[in-house]
């Protein structure tokens, strides 16, 4: 497509991590029985009176900062006017035209070049409830409604227009993924709902300042569904456009299953919120003082953690990258090169074995039994030779599913390394006399012969033989 | 009473709430009027503004807007969790509810 401009903007809905809701005290845990989180302030009841959750406001300012924007020294919350089953007050208390945070960016990498997107605001809002259909949405007749989620803190991060590929999108969500991570103000669960996407999308011929008319493509549930559902819409309104089409503005719902966007019938016209200030909550008045203090309690963010990684431990920019993917795996790593000082074998073992092990089992860095002591201590048994590399991935294996110490691993396996000459040098007779082709092999001058013969070497002493030694030993003897 | 004197004075009042904008508000407010009732109310409306037109004499331009009513401001609470309603409770006065949910016609998007 190189005679359009593809421009994106994406609006993210991520819950905010407390234990109660943004306007009353109702619990936010996930997975309780229908409208069992629910009091007479969620459940929108006459005479009832909302009032802020203060840690709602904190993370918000937070990510604000986190995401370079000016914070509001004054800013108030809103009705947004709508009918439907999900929203019992038939309004949402939400921010309209002062927004807690504004005018921010963040940045990443794209093909090895620096992108900054803007960040557009910021703002903080309630979730509404949820609907449920008993067997499919066209053969049911009715909708139930659990409020257990209505009155959930809310922040909606608008970023401006200016992501040009749906790739870029995904890359742009993973890096705010990440910050939100890092701040522990979210826990960005897309399966559970706690981090939403809406995608803004429109084409331009390349050159051309105007906005084209663009689609909202909603129901997208995971990074990589952003990523297709935008491709998808991109050669659409492209081929439309080709055609001496038009792109209709209106709101497309994602096919996952089918990988196309479909025309949403809309429920009302046109959206017309009658957005008005919410007489209940009053407003507020932010002060410097308490902005400085939140940006104390900032920690490092990813992208300067990833800078630091690169230059405090000399390790390569694709590695960093995974390493700091998680919080958890960059604080594990910068633990484990506390007790054992060779960052490189640290970041190898961590991105490799761990890793692999990890993701078979479909669990996160915190749920498994492994601590950096635990690997510490197995790197220093490779370095004074008590066990090979070799074995170590089965002692590692072993740490992984009991969270036993590697050396208790080794002593109730015995998979002490054989340093010991005379032994090794029995099972090399053994090997020998069993492999007389390769001997031959070897001795004619076929040097990938030794690799056979240690490996067979290996192979008899269950891994446990100095590789390195058992090397020398046949070199000498064959040789 | 109120509504006597107002339509005493309807002939000489401007439309300033059309009939399509009384229709348009009722439709976002899922209300169903009649043409004539819509007649009826933008006339009604236009009224009440007409009224309320007249505090746009008074000069306004170094006072603030009113966001609030009551001289308050960063009224907040802890993050602390406290007990909401049992599911019973919750439920308690709903015409229609089904299964710990309450139960709504559906409506198709």
């Amino acid at each position: 497509m190189t005679e359009y401009e593809i421009v994106i903007g994406l609006e993210v809905h991520a819950q905010v991590l407390t234990d109660s809701k943004v306007f009353c005290g109702c619990s936010t845990e996930f997975g309780a029985s229908p409208n069992e989180h629910t009091c007479p302030i969620c459940l929108g009841l006459p005479g009832t009176l909302p009032v802020l959750n203060k840690k709602t406001v904190e993370y918000t300012i937070k990510t604000g900062l986190a995401m370079n924007c000016d914070i509001a020294e004054f800013s108030k919350f809103d009705r947004k006017n709508y009918f439907y089953p999900d929203l019992p007050k038939a309004y949402q208390i939400s921010q309209y035209d002062m927004p807690l945070c504004k005018n921010g960016y963040i940045e990443f990498w794209v093909n090895g070049e620096k992108k900054r997107v803007g960040i557009n605001r910021i703002h903080l809002e309630e979730d509404a409830g949820k609907l449920v259909h008993a067997g499919s949405i066209a053969e049911s007749q009715y909708s139930f409604a659990d409020y257990n989620r209505s009155g959930i803190a809310l922040m909606e991060i608008v970023s401006e227009p200016d992501i040009h590929s749906p790739e870029e999108a995904r890359l742009y969500l993973n890096e705010l993924k990440k910050i939100l991570e890092y701040l522990e103000v979210s826990d960005c669960n897309m399966e559970e709902g706690s981090l939403r996407c809406d995608a803004n999308i429109s084409l331009r011929p390349v050159g051309t300042v105007t906005f084209g008319t663009k689609a909202e493509v909603k129901n997208l549930n995971s990074f990589r569904a952003v990523q297709r559902a935008l491709e998808f819409e991109a050669e659409r309104q492209a081929d439309l456009l080709r055609e001496g089409g038009k792109v209709i503005q209106e709101t497309r719902h994602w096919d996952e299953s089918k990988g196309i966007t479909i025309p949403l019938r809309s429920k009302e016209e046109a959206h017309d919120y009658r957005y008005f200030p919410e007489s209940d909550v009053p407003p507020l008045v932010i002060k410097d003082s308490w902005v400085d203090e939140i940006k104390r309690g900032l920690p490092e963010l990813p992208a300067v953690k990833r800078a630091r990684f690169v230059n405090e431990y000399g390790i390569p920019e694709q590695d960093v990258e995974v390493l700091t993917e998680t919080k958890a795996m960059a604080d594990f790593f910068e633990e484990c090169v506390k007790d054992y000082n060779e960052p490189k074998t640290v970041s190898n073992w961590l991105i490799g074995e761990f890793l692999r092990l990890l993701n078979a089992e479909g669990i996160e860095i915190k749920e498994s039994k492994v601590t950096s002591r635990h690997l510490a201590g197995m790197l220093k048994l490779i370095k004074d030779g008590t066990i090979s590399g070799k074995i170590a991935k089965t002692v590692f294996e072993e740490i992984f599913k009991t969270g036993k110490t590697a050396e208790i691993v080794v002593k109730e396996k015995g998979l002490v390394q054989i340093t010991d000459e005379d032994a090794i040098n029995d099972v090399v007779d053994k090997v020998i006399s069993e492999n007389p082709g390769a001997v031959e092999d070897l001795k004619a001058g076929k040097n990938k012969a030794i690799g056979f013969l240690v490996g067979q070497v290996m192979k008899e002493t269950r891994g446990r033989a100095n590789p390195q030694l058992v090397n020398e030993i046949l070199r000498k003897r064959l040789l | 009473m109120v509504k006597r004197i107002l339509s005493s004075k309807r002939q000489t009042m401007k439309n300033t709430i059309d009939i399509n904008t009384v229709k348009r508000m009722a439709f976002l407010s899922r209300l169903e009027i009649s043409d004539s009732e819509a007649k009826e109310f933008s006339l009604q409306l236009s009224e009440t503004l007409n009224y309320v037109h007249k505090l746009n004499e008074l000069d306004t331009e170094d006072i603030e807007p009113t966001i609030h009513v009551l001289p308050l401001k960063n009224v907040l609470r802890e993050d602390k969790v406290r007990p909401s309603l049992t599911q019973e409770r919750a439920l308690m006065n709903a015409s229609c509810k089904e299964d710990g949910y309450f139960k709504v016609p559906k409506i198709v998007e």
